[in-house]
């Protein structure tokens, strides 16, 4: 009998097992519907990127899209083991799904070099499962939005099974490392959370200009303070080896004249760039954890990761499973907030309402209802096209329905830090119930 | 080649370029290039691992196209060892990679003495028999040893070497040592000399929180008879103590100060760790001993003789003026760099005892010995061989017996053993083929719950469900589980070859259905 390629992956997915999910259907039909019908976006194609498309492509997945707006450097060649030194300069997401490609026959992967958030909500939806690759909180957290956005409640504020899009997410630094399932809705999702992730300490502004202690400070004094007085309007760039160069050389000087050891390019790189260690072999079990579970979740083959993994190998080995819970009040992945108005209210007050709104302190907001752009910011065309609707009553824009779902993207101040985020509101009209039976009762 | 500087940084951030020397120094070997022993490797090359030499006698199948991403269309029928070698080459053209058509099993019982050219084997994918057998080629021999299997959902990665002594073990937290309850003549008129009472209030709030809480201790002691707060409640009022001291609420080196106040409550003199590994027998050294314990040797005269382990002498970060934080690095350095010297002499002095070159162990490594002295850690590994025939009854029972978290790994450790065991009688995995499925389920049950008899233990606890899952699993080796794996034992290998970070104890087995893997300490 001629061997399948398929050999190791049949054990798992043509035969009935006892510790499996629910409603685990083994047989050919399962393998095939994953082949055919799974498709699963990886986000990130660096270091974890880079191992997940790997783990996918010989998990019995065969249609895998990977969105990263980076290219190649050499400080990513220790492990990033689909780019070679001539690639450098390259798109990463390019060079990763072809790599992929020509080695694992029947596997498609569609490269996305963009930015996540120049891709339309609609391309997100797309996908069975998303899997995060990531090293920015900012992007975790975005991502997340997007899919928990997705998720509707049924009256009962049940989650509705056909709208939950689930996510897996890995994360590293040096011999450290998470891997995460959020079914949003479910389990909890990234913001539930948040607190896992608390924000970087910044050195005191004083203490840099005044009384400098380490060779970190000394760097930033250099790059924070002395940069701007020296260039006044040039921002600085940490990719030109010349403004590195720059900074080094002030923040030696700054050390020789506090007589502060330990000022090196290398740290100086670090310190500005924020540089997070990385190597080959914490990516390698943080992303096989991922695959794994994206198997799983896909296949129910087994039961699942419930619900965060943490593997810490500094000193011993240590994996740990902790079953978060999650905040039934989450902005994100909850019902929504909820927002009670009359039925005279503009587009444009109710844009005014979100930058007051407590809960979501939301300005220069776009505003989507079921798919469909009723106010966009920007690309100037889009704003032009919509703009005559902020003289609208909201009501009738949403086609006169008592209570819906609206998304909204716009900016949040955090901190003084902007960001941009997307929210989900459960707009309710006051009194329409009585107004939209009249018009019916009229127009009959 | 260009710019192995910058393309190693992000690991010289972790282990330097002493760790990174030693990698590149490094020869390892592969025994089996699957999935499990591909991975691991690709992990090591990608780092700059010196030379690799994979071993497999297989031939690639269609099968492993499956699961095996170092192999290709283009290889099947060929050498399984070739192929994967010239896929690791490309990586990463700084490491020597040879290959060696043979299967490991053969080496092992023919060619014993092959191993002993290695820095460490990495031995993958092996039944219980071979290792066995390795184990006491490569403890021989003193090279290092790793095992590494896939398995279904399942798997483990165990460590065999006799001793492996970490100097910079690197823990990421720990307590820093700055001798706020037990100063040293320089540090304390160094604390003398400042006035608390310092009416100026830039100088009051830039005066370290080591200061302030030196004096602080002294005062109380003077107050108390020469001890130090030891109960809660005066722990509590030592604290009042400081706060009361504040003269603004942005005083951060008073918030400092209240915050590090445990420090002064802290014992002095060393940790039950270092106690232990003074007390140890390989202290008591000869002209045989190894490097590490001749320095330990060392210590431990130098710990009889002060009480204390020598100081490290850096300090964190505090709210400070710069020069009374430089001033103090300084105080704290030459206090470190006396340290040294008084061990450096017992060194040189224990050396010529044992009748060896009292210079042999370089200054830099006593150096950093000295650092890391409260940080030292000492692993050691059973021989496999004890571990299968005698495994801690005691433990193995608390395993089994945690419903919560361990007794599906443990379970797995179990069957792990048995399938080896099933495949001595039967000449093939449980469920390896079709059709004999609960033939096998049955056979598997009776060798496990045997297994566990053999150690003492009630085999009633191995439930039905994994027994019946081990089956299904067949001996397949999944390549996300076996990526997983390799991930684990090439962390491992990074940490026994740069000698940096302390690598695992007992044998870890994965738990690919919910993720509760475990340490098993058997
Ligand atoms: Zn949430």
């Amino acid at each position: 009998m001629a061997q399948s390629r398929s050999r190791d992956l049949d054990k798992l997915l043509l035969r009935h097992g006892h510790l499996v999910g629910p409603n685990f259907e083994p047989g050919p039909d399962l393998r095939d519907d994953l082949r055919e019908y799974a498709r699963v976006l990886v986000v990130g194609a660096g270091g974890l990127g880079c191992e997940l498309l790997k783990d996918l492509a010989l998990s019995g997945f065969r249609n895998l899209e990977v969105i990263d707006m980076d290219r190649i450097e050499v400080s990513n060649l220790n492990r990033q083991f689909l780019f070679r030194l001539g690639d450098v300069g390259k798109p990463k997401a390019e060079v990763a799904a072809k790599r992929v490609m020509e080695r694992v026959a029947g596997v498609n992967i569609v490269p996305h070099f963009c930015r996540i958030e120049d891709k339309e909500l609609d391309f997100y939806n797309d996908f069975s499962i998303i899997v995060l690759g990531l090293d920015s909180i900012e992007a975790r957290s975005y991502i997340n939005s997007v899919a928990c956005g997705f998720l509707e409640y049924d009256s009962d504020d049940n989650p509705r099974e056909e709208t939950i899009k689930p996510m897996v997410d890995g994360g590293t630094e040096g011999f450290k490392g998470h891997a995460r399932v959020i079914v949003p809705g479910v389990t909890p999702c990234f913001e539930c959370t948040i607190w896992l992730f608390p924000p970087q300490v910044k050195f005191p502004l004083c203490t840099l200009a005044e009384t400098p202690r380490t060779a970190a400070h000394c760097i930033e004094y250099a790059h924070l303070i002395k940069w701007d007085e020296v260039h006044s309007g040039k921002t600085f760039d940490p990719d030109n080896p010349e403004h590195m160069q720059w900074v080094y050389s002030e923040a030696v000087k700054r050390a020789e004249l506090f007589g502060i050891p330990g000022v090196t390019y290398s740290l100086t790189q670090g310190v500005v760039k924020n540089i997070i260690p990385a190597i080959a072999s914490t990516n390698a079990i943080i992303s096989a954890a991922c695959a794994l579970e994206t198997l799983k979740i896909a296949s129910a083959c087994s039961k699942t990761l419930s619900n965060y993994l943490t593997y810490n190998g500094v000193e011993g080995l240590h994996t740990k499973v902790t079953e978060f819970v999650k905040d039934k009040d989450c902005l994100v992945c909850g019902p929504g907030v909820l927002m009670e108005m009359a039925a005279s209210v503009t587009l444009g007050e109710f844009i005014t309402l979100l930058e007051d709104h407590p809960k979501l302190l939301l300005s220069r907001a776009s505003v989507t209802h079921r798919g469909k752009n009723l106010y966009m910011q920007a690309p100037p065309v889009l704003e032009e096209m919509t703009r005559s609707n902020l003289d609208l009553p909201l009501f009738d824009l949403m086609d006169k329905v008592p209570k819906d779902v609206v998304h909204v993207t716009g900016t949040t101040s955090k901190s003084d830090k902007k960001t941009s985020s997307l929210r989900k509101l459960r707009v309710v009209f006051k009194g329409v119930d009585g107004v939209s039976d009249m018009d019916t009762a009229g127009g009959a | 080649m260009a710019e192995p500087k910058t393309k190693y940084d992000r690991q010289l951030r972790i282990w330097g370029e002493q760790g990174q020397a030693a990698l590149e120094k490094a020869s390892i070997c592969l025994l089996n290039c699957g999935p499990t022993g591909s991975e691991t490797l690709k992990n090591l090359v990608l780092g700059g691992i010196g030379s690799i030499t994979v071993i497999d006698g297989s031939k690639v199948e269609e099968g492993d196209l499956g699961n095996n991403f170092m192999v290709d269309e283009s290889s099947v029928g060929q050498s399984k060892a070739r192929s994967v070698c010239a896929f690791l080459q490309e990586l990463n053209d700084a490491v020597k990679a040879k290959f060696i058509e043979e299967y490991p099993e053969a080496l092992i019982e023919t060619n014993p003495s092959f191993f002993s050219q290695f820095t460490l084997v990495i031995a993958t994918q092996l039944v219980e028999d071979s290792m066995v057998k390795l184990d006491k080629i490569c403890r021989e021999a003193n090279i290092m040893l790793i095992f590494a299997r896939s398995y279904g959902l399942t798997g483990f990665v165990r460590i065999s070497v006799k001793e492996h002594a970490v100097i910079e073990s690197k823990p990421d937290h720990f307590l820093d040592d700055l001798r706020l309850n037990n100063p040293w003549p320089e540090l304390r008129s160094f604390a003398e000399a400042i006035d608390l009472n310092v009416p100026d209030p830039v100088v009051h709030k830039h005066t370290p929180y080591v200061v302030i809480l030196v004096k602080m201790a002294d005062e109380w002691a003077k107050n108390h008879g020469g001890s130090l707060p030891s109960t809660r409640e005066e722990k509590k009022e030592f604290k009042e103590l400081i706060r009361a001291r504040m003269r603004a609420l942005d005083e951060d080196n008073y918030k400092e100060a209240m915050e590090a106040s445990f420090k002064v409550f802290a014992p002095c003199g060393i940790s039950s760790n270092l106690q232990r590994i003074i007390n140890d027998s390989c202290a008591d050294v000869d002209s045989n001993s190894a490097d590490f314990w001749v320095m330990v040797a060392a210590l431990k005269e130098f710990i009889e003789g002060t009480g204390e382990a020598p100081l490290e002498g850096s300090i964190p970060d505090m709210t400070s003026s710069t020069e009374l934080y430089v001033t103090l690095q300084k105080i704290y350095q030459a206090k470190a760099e006396a340290d040294f010297l008084v061990i450096q002499r017992h060194v040189r002095n224990i050396l010529n005892r044992i009748g060896r070159d009292s210079d042999c162990i370089s200054k830099t490594m006593i150096k950093s010995f000295c650092k890391n002295a409260r940080k030292l850690t000492i692993c050691r590994y059973r021989p496999l061989e004890d571990e299968f025939n005698s495994p801690v009854q005691p433990e193995l029972q608390k395993y089994l017996t945690d419903e919560d978290y361990s007794s599906i790994a443990v379970g797995f450790y179990i069957l792990l053993r048995a399938v080896d065991r099933f495949a001595a009688n039967y000449n093939s995995f449980p469920g390896q083929f079709e059709g004999e499925m609960d033939e096998d389920i049955s056979r598997l049950k009776t060798i496990a719950v045997g297994l566990l008899g053999d150690s003492g233990c009630n085999g009633s606890t191995l439930t039905e469900d994994l027994i019946n899952d081990m089956c299904r699993y067949g001996a397949a080796e999944l390549h996300a589980v076996a990526a997983f794996i390799g991930g684990i034992a090439s962390q491992e290998v990074i940490k026994l070859i740069t000698k940096q970070f302390v690598p695992m104890s007992g044998t870890f087995i994965f738990n690919g259905v919910d993720h509760k893997s475990q340490l098993l300490s058997l």
